[in-house]
């Protein structure tokens, strides 16, 4: 079996990623009962004797848990995220080797991340990432965890893509990016994700843009439900795609639930890897079938269910609404709107008690209202992993390749516009070593290249679907 | 065209022969244990039966090994990525009753990623001689040794890829051995996107080198459990407990010669005679019936002038199962020159023959009346129906059922899913969609201009048969 590594880069990406590896320890934890450390653990752990006397942890392949390391790199420019999760109850989980941090942090300026720490720290990132990627027998992916919107998250973040490529061309790349709102308070967030958005285009396998304001909206719903009191509809707390790991009431950090989305979106896309199934799908299975076209490699992401009931009976009906829910864009991690656009491809990543027939039956019922571009009107890609998330009898990740994104792109490449057109604040951009004036028009010319790859495909939305003449064979 | 006695590889006419499947990539894996599940139970049911068939049965698939108490089975496992493997294993030995080899497995840590050149193109000649070593190990082991048969997936990469590199080794280092592909064609609706390039891959290479592909459909497989079989919640397992018993009721010991004592010794040899008598024309398609749930078996019961009705009507209406079957087609009267068939009229489409082979097991067996098999009508023009038709017959029940028929047929039957999904690969490929994956690791644009050809060709053909 393979290994991945998931790279946090600044606050965003570390807050995430701490949930992460929070809730991946949940999930094992509940299914490895007999505490033998397996194939499935070391995608994400590596077993180590911390007894061993030469300094340097020996990885254990096989037999009882000793101690189990993350494959994790953190960076961060600022020292807050890091530190607090040093000293919280995962910190056994991060070798100290493994952390790169910085005290000044990048001021929100991308070109500071990506020019002048990158420049700054590259041998020294380089160096980490070798030593991680030598404790795995066979390393398939990394995941990157940023934001766009800030400076070392998308500046640092990107920087890491391009050296990730060059150094381990064989290695997949898949990107979880937190775009920015219209609304951010960080005022030249334009700025940094346009700038980061070229180098996602050019050097991600596969990104998965999430949006805030869909992860409030869904942890508003949950709430919500959580809330209303009705003991019929009492819904299993440890369930909720916002709950973390502890059953006591811990102070709770702000965005803790809506970081525990993002946590459950990269458990899920993994399971299949790490978990047997009757369909089995690899992360390399995730692009071959989803991206076909290089640069068009940006995934719409939605999960269900977001709690279970406490109610153990569930009948036919609820597994079809759970395949519902993942076509409702209250489901979403972004705000978009693929029914009224093109689907270029779809995966269905089903886990638990599902099988086949339930697949089959309810692509046969969501088809008619959905648009698949001409040349791929069966464009479906199906899994099926036995094992179900933690507190679920069995859950559902949609990933889309819609050209729906290309309405968030454009509003962002609009808010781009707006700042660049004043100049406004490029001065402190312009100040760093290596960046110059080109690189913003460079950066919005790719991001509106790659728009008018997806009007293109768009442009064949409604034609009738007529087959293309075939070769004719000399009989 | 070959002629029969170029075929036929030279075996004793007496004594079991023995047959080493492969099972390559998750489909194969999973089938090929539900096989071997299957012709195990089956051999090992002692009621009323001659003690031959269990040998023979056991003989063909299993062997001994030391240190171990049951059976072993003459397999081969290989897959690039080790979760299904794991399974298959443990599944087996679950049992009780056999089990696979202690080393006979072959895995890798990554998958092939549903990418066919991946698997063909990397994975294949890298692991040529790891695979190869455990392959011959298995065919040294047969006193007598009958062919291969490779069993894969269309849709995937390791399956259908790798399986492909594999057969084409296979025919190297085994010139005179027989090999039969059995290609699971997944389901119209996605189970792999870019299945059809995958499966139009593999079929164009595999024509070259395969004796001839058995193919069976994941849709027809499923409706057969949902409307004959009466599952409620389908599973993969049930699809492939359905495919085993197809797969047994033709591979099980029968007699292949009009003697009641003796069974046919060389199975895929004489598959391979009685129904590729031409090599333009290698796609084979299995009908089996009755299939039903137990619980129906209970009250049913079954009369051989009703299973033969049943299972002609399927053949020339090609319905791929018992239900639905279209009652209106009909074959042009004898004596009458053949119509040529407008695809839009559908009355007229029935469905043309090269050449078909009956396996009839159970009760009275020897009474059944296979004659109306034998119209001429039935058959391509070139073929006299006397050569095109073979039965096979043994009195022994299979699995449960106490009458079985089964056809397997070298006829237009796959004609149309076929050409459905070269229509799908081409459009995509117009597009270029998904071609820069299969780029990367060494299949250009010219190599799936060939392979569209070749298949193009392969439905000329069949077309042509009238």
């Amino acid at each position: 079996m393979t290994q991945s590594v998931l790279v946090q880069v600044g606050q965003c990406g570390n807050q995430v990623g701490c949930r992460f590896w929070d809730l991946v320890l949940r999930e094992h934890a509940n299914v490895n009962k007999k505490g033998i450390y397996d194939e499935a653990l070391g995608n994400f752990f590596r077993n180590v004797d911390t007894r061993s006397t030469n300094g340097d942890d020996t990885n254990l392949h096989k037999g009882k848990i000793r101690s189990l390391k993350a494959r994790a790199v953190l960076i961060d420019m600022e020292e807050g995220v890091v530190n607090e999760l040093l000293q919280g109850p995962l910190r056994d989980v991060f070798d100290s080797k493994q952390l790169i941090t910085d005290v000044s942090g990048s001021g929100n300026n991308w070109a500071v991340g990506n020019r002048q720490y990158g420049c700054q720290y590259r041998d020294r990132i380089l160096d980490v990432i070798r030593k991680t990627a030598e404790h795995c027998d066979c390393l398939q992916c990394f995941f990157l965890i940023h934001s766009m919107g800030g400076g070392t998250g998308s500046g640092l973040g990107t920087f890491l893509l391009s050296l990730l490529e060059d150094e381990f061309p064989e290695v997949y790349r898949f990107v979880t990016s937190v775009y920015p709102s219209a609304d951010d308070d960080v005022i030249t967030s334009p700025y940094n994700s346009v700038l980061a958005m070229k180098e996602l285009t050019e050097h991600a396998d596969c990104v998965l843009p999430i949006e805030n304001q869909s992860l409030i909206d869904i942890v508003n719903k949950i709430n919500q439900m959580a809330n209303s009191g009705k003991s019929a509809s009492a819904i299993k707390l440890q369930s909720t795609l916002i709950s973390g790991q502890s059953k006591v009431k811990r102070q709770e950090k702000p965005f803790d639930a809506m970081n525990n989305i993002v946590a459950n979106l990269l458990l899920n896309l993994t399971s299949s890897a790490r978990f047997e199934g009757s369909l089995n799908m690899d992360l390399n299975e995730i692009t071959m079938n989803l991206v076909p076209y290089p640069r068009l490699h940006y995934l719409v992401s939605s999960l269900t269910p977001l709690y279970t009931l406490a109610d153990v009976n569930i009948p036919t009906r609820r597994l079809d609404q759970m395949f519902t829910d993942a076509f409702s864009k209250d489901h979403q991690l972004m705000y978009a709107d693929p029914k009224r656009n093109l689907y270029l491809a779809c995966a269905l990543m089903v886990r638990g008690n599902v099988q086949i027939s339930d697949l089959r039956r309810n692509i046969e019922r969501l088809k008619p209202s959905l648009q698949f571009i001409p040349w791929n009107q069966e464009g479906w890609k199906t899994s099926l992993c036995s094992v179900p998330p933690v507190g679920h009898t069995h859950s559902l990740l949609a990933l889309a390749n819609n050209t729906c994104v290309k309405a968030t792109f454009t509003d962002l490449k609009d808010r781009f516009v707006k700042l660049y057109k004043k100049k406004a604040h490029i001065h402190h951009y312009l100040h760093v070593d290596g960046m110059e004036q080109s690189c913003f028009t460079e950066a919005k010319n790719s991001l509106s290249s790659l728009i008018e790859e997806y009007n293109q495909l768009d442009a064949t939305k409604g034609l009738p679907v007529t087959n293309m003449p075939r070769l004719s064979i000399a009989t | 065209g070959l002629t029969r006695e170029s075929v036929r590889q030279s075996a004793p006419r007496s004594g079991a022969m023995s047959m080493v499947l492969l099972q390559l990539g998750q489909c194969g894996n999973q089938i090929g244990q539900e096989l071997l599940e299957l012709v195990n139970t089956d051999g090992r049911n002692d009621l009323g039966r001659p003690d031959s068939y269990r040998a023979i049965s056991l003989e063909r698939f299993f062997r001994q090994e030391a240190g171990t108490d049951v059976p072993v089975a003459r397999a081969v496992l290989v897959d690039m990525e080790p979760k299904v493997i794991s399974h298959t294993l443990a599944k087996a030995m679950k049992s009780g009753q056999w089990s696979y080899g202690n080393h006979s497995h072959f895995c890798q840590k990554q998958g092939s990623g549903n990418n066919w050149a991946n698997g063909f193109c990397i994975h294949g000649p890298r692991h040529e001689e790891a695979v190869l070593d455990l392959v011959q190990r298995e065919v040294e082991q047969c006193e007598r040794f009958g062919g291969f048969i490779a069993m894969m997936s269309l849709a995937g990469g390791t399956g259908s890829g790798l399986g492909t590199y594999i057969t084409q080794c296979l025919r190297d280092m085994y010139p005179n051995s027989f090999i039969l592909n059995q290609l699971t064609w997944p389901y119209g609706t996605g189970e792999v996107i870019v299945q059809d390039y995958n499966a139009v891959l593999t079929l164009s290479h595999l024509y070259k080198t395969s004796d001839a592909l058995l193919i069976h459909e994941n849709d027809t497989v499923h409706k057969i459990c949902s409307q004959l079989m009466n599952i409620k919640q389908i599973s993969f397992t049930d699809i492939n407990k359905v495919i085993a018993h197809q797969l047994g009721s033709v591979l099980q010991p029968v007699c292949t010669r009009w003697s009641i004592s003796e069974y046919g010794s060389n199975p895929l040899g004489d598959l391979l005679e009685s129904l590729v008598t031409h090599p333009e024309y290698k796609l084979l398609s299995l009908m089996n019936i009755p299939l039903m749930s137990d619980k129906s078996l209970q009250f049913s019961t079954f009369t051989w002038p009703a299973l033969m009705k049943n299972l002609r009507q399927m053949l020339i209406a090609n319905a791929k199962m018992e239900a639905g079957i279209d009652w209106q087609m009909k074959l042009p009267p004898a004596g009458h020159p053949s119509v040529s068939k407008p695809f839009s009229d559908r009355k007229l489409c029935f469905n043309t023959s090269l050449a078909n082979l009956l396996v009839l097991r159970g009760k009275e067996v020897f009474q059944a009346d296979t004659d109306s098999f034998k119209e001429q009508a039935l058959y391509t023009s070139w073929m006299p129906a006397d050569s095109a038709l073979s039965v096979w017959r043994t009195s022994t029940t299979f699995n449960k059922y106490e009458k079985s028929a089964s056809i397997v047929s070298n006829s237009q039957c796959l004609q149309r899913s076929l050409d459905r999904i070269v229509t799908k690969a081409w459009d995509m490929f117009a597009s270029r969609a998904y071609v820069h994956q299969y780029m990367k690791h060494g299949i250009s644009e010219e190599d799936f201009l060939d392979c569209f050809t070749t298949v193009e060709q392969v439905i000329a053909s069949y077309s042509s048969l009238g």
